[in-house]
């Protein structure tokens, strides 16, 4: 009687350890979850996991994937690759994600992009840049395959500053030298390399090229090296600082405007950070307030500002956007496995708030990275005027002409 | 013309590092507490001077106001919340209290970094200068706010030097300093000198904090940055030497301008570092170090 009475015990325990091994999947098979990590303390990275609840709650409310609700898992990586690494495992195995959105920061996305290929988890990132990050897919497929590049890529962002320097300087302003001035990051290696090619082929002479420590309090000595060359232009790659530069380029008066990428000068509380040291800073971007780049992008500032008080960073569009297609993803593959969802997120096409975006495809040296161009995602330029962030490039959306302060001196105006 | 330059920017610089090493120094000499929450007491000074000239519009006197006011009230519960707690308690061993005020100060200093974080980002922020504009030195432009900064500082450290040596609390805080049981056997309280001192740090370190955030911005992530070059400013001068401390705020100052300049902006900091290390060997107790 006794014997059994212990085997069916074990049994029963053991049909209930491999239900509950089993269980997981299963049970998490009503809702979609999508991972976020993001850097919460940051005006950049906090629009990330707001936004991305934003799109879940329309897609929502709408009825979900094929009546599966999505629900959004934050994490905060406090900006360290250790954290967001953590987070990844977190994510992937004990909370079940089918699709993680991280960062805006290039270092954290690419200590995540092994572990999203170890894991099988495919990943999207909302802001990095480096273009090192869909190197790696190239250069290994098999493995890396699970990493999609969601914003432009350095490289991309250096050709789209010199088609707006183009335009807007060489022909507006007939300016001919530069120095470029950039933080000594991940992503800025490729933009350098980019903007020391493309500048030379629209006619603008690069006199210097300073990179300084992203941990540079003091810009004094900079710009007075920069003035001492006398360029017409200060070509930037910044975003890990922006408010120091900016301020210090006021308050020194130099004489030189800047333009280029500044991705916290895309924020709307820049003004006030700075004190409105930013006026006539010319900046490239993805999206602009008042700016209808596709017909989703205003309601989606809308509704942003009317749920959060205040405006998405460059890195909430494109994780509003990226919510919204992978969830397009998950029904067009009918799963959430992971391998399904990144051929499924291969054949993406989609209208978000910046543009179309298609993913180029394997056998391209930057494969998962973003297709640009007219027609696709061909970015914008702006200039901050008078507290506001005004759109000057492409002339088709453009809201406004330059306007500098009073102590930069331009070309046209010398 | 760049000899003139590295003249002026230096100048200034080394004026702010020199104000803000001066109160850490003067806590250790007179109090033997390092306290590690520097940083973050000039940061919350800064931010705290941003948000309320800013985003409440009280204007930059008011901010500055507000900025000083937060760097001394932040400084008194350091001293009250922490400092004399450790030093009261009998549950720890006298000898032992040192590396726990250490400690407790850079925990304190973490959780004040963090709650600036989320209660205002960790963006840099730049607060509204008192004075705008520039003015041509010798042929170099300077910002009006750069001189205004060296001036204050100037000001605030020739305050403290009249305090010390022409009032009688002034002395009593530098007798502390010397020998604390001489001047308990004078009759002064030992902790009302302690709290005087801590009461001087605050403005000292609200003055400065805000300086900063004027002249070149503060974020939560400067706290740890501002601590560790006050600290090695401090230890290259002697600790608990304020005149030592002065002299080393020039040489650091000066040191990272000339860098800046001559070399590269990116190798600022690196030639004070190795300075640090080389008189860490041949003089451990720094340039005017007593001990």
């Amino acid at each position: 009687m006794y014997r059994p009475a212990k085997t069916l015990f074990c049994a029963v325990n053991l049909s209930a350890l491999v239900l509950a091994a089993s269980m997981p999947a299963r049970a998490d098979g009503d809702v979609i979850k999508i991972g976020v990590i993001a850097e919460a303390q940051s005006v950049s990275g906090s629009s990330i996991p707001a936004a991305a609840q934003l799109a879940a709650d329309e897609i929502n409310a709408k009825g979900g994937v094929d009546g599966r609700k999505i629900e959004i898992v934050t994490y905060d990586d406090h900006s360290s690759s250790a954290d967001a690494v953590r987070a990844f495992q977190r994510a992937a195995n004990e909370d079940h994600v089918s699709a993680v959105i991280a960062s805006y920061i290039s270092e954290v996305v690419l200590a995540l992009e092994p572990w999203s290929g170890r894991l099988k988890t495919p990943m999207i990132t909302p802001g990095a840049a480096s273009d090192v990050i869909t190197a790696n897919i190239a250069k290994d497929y098999e493995h890396n395959k699970y990493t999609f590049h969601g914003y432009l890529t350095s490289g991309s962002l250096a050709k789209l500053t010199c088609d707006a320097a183009k335009t807007l300087l060489v022909d507006g302003l007939k300016m001919k030298t530069a120095v470029i001035m950039s933080e000594d990051a991940a992503w800025t290696t490729p933009l350098d390399a980019g903007y020391a090619d493309c500048l030379p082929t629209i006619g603008i002479k690069v006199l210097d090229h300073i990179r300084f420590s992203p941990d540079t309090t003091d810009f004094t000595p900079i710009f007075n090296r920069i003035e001492g060359q006398k360029p017409d232009v200060i070509i930037t790659g910044i975003s890990h600082v922006g408010v120091q530069p900016t301020v210090q380029w006021k308050s020194q008066q130099v004489p030189i405007p800047m333009l280029g990428i500044a991705s916290q000068a895309t924020n709307s509380t820049f003004w006030k950070e700075t004190n409105g040291a930013t006026d006539g800073v010319l900046y490239q971007a993805v999206s602009g307030p008042d700016v209808a780049v596709t017909e989703k992008t205003l309601p989606f500032v809308d509704a942003f500002q009317k749920k959060y008080g205040n405006f998405p960073s460059y890195a909430g569009y494109t994780a509003y956007d990226e919510v919204f297609y992978i969830a397009e993803a998950i029904h067009r593959a009918g799963s959430t496995d992971g391998e399904k969802l990144v051929t499924a997120l291969e054949a993406t096409d989609y209208v978000g708030t910046i543009g179309r975006v298609q993913f180029l495809p394997p056998g391209d040296a930057h494969v998962h990275g973003l297709k640009t161009g007219a027609g696709l995602i061909s970015g914008l330029f702006l200039q901050w005027q008078d507290g506001k962030q005004i759109n000057v490039w492409p002339t088709a959306l453009s809201k406004g002409s330059l306007k500098f302060p009073s102590f930069v001196k331009t070309s046209a105006s010398q | 013309m760049l000899f003139w330059q590295i003249l002026i920017d230096g100048f200034a610089i080394s004026s702010l590092y020199a104000l803000g090493a001066t109160g850490f120094t003067l806590i250790f000499g007179v109090t033997g507490v390092l306290n590690l929450s520097h940083g973050s007491i000039m940061v919350a000074a800064a931010v705290a001077a941003w948000a309320v000239a800013g985003t409440f519009g009280f204007g930059a006197y008011g901010g500055a106001f507000v900025g000083i006011a937060t760097g001394f009230v932040l400084s008194l519960a350091t001293y009250f919340m922490i400092v004399r707690r450790l030093q009261e308690t009998r549950s720890i061993r006298e000898e032992e209290k040192e590396i726990f005020i250490l400690t407790a100060t850079l925990l304190w200093g973490i959780m004040l970094q963090e709650a600036i974080a989320y209660l205002f980002t960790n963006n840099a922020k730049t607060v509204l200068p008192i004075v705008d504009g520039v003015v041509s030195i010798l042929g170099v432009r300077t910002p009006a706010n750069e001189i205004f900064t060296a001036v204050i500082c100037w000001a605030a450290i020739g305050c403290l030097w009249g305090f010390v040596n022409r009032t009688r609390a002034g002395k009593a805080l530098l007798a502390a300093s010397m020998n604390p049981r001489g001047v308990t056997l004078l009759g002064f309280e030992l902790s009302n000198i302690y709290i005087a001192v801590w009461a001087v740090y605050g403005a000292l370190a609200g003055i400065a904090g805000v300086l900063l955030g004027m002249f070149l911005g503060v974020s939560s992530y400067s706290a740890g940055p501002l601590t560790a070059s006050a600290f090695s400013i401090v230890v290259l001068g002697g600790l608990g030497s304020v005149s030592g401390s002065l002299i080393a705020a020039y040489v650091v100052g000066y040191l990272e301008t000339l860098t800046a300049y001559l070399v590269s902006p990116a190798y600022r900091a690196i030639p004070a570092l190795l300075l640090l290390v080389v008189v860490m060997y041949l003089r451990p107790r720094g340039l005017m170090g007593r001990r």
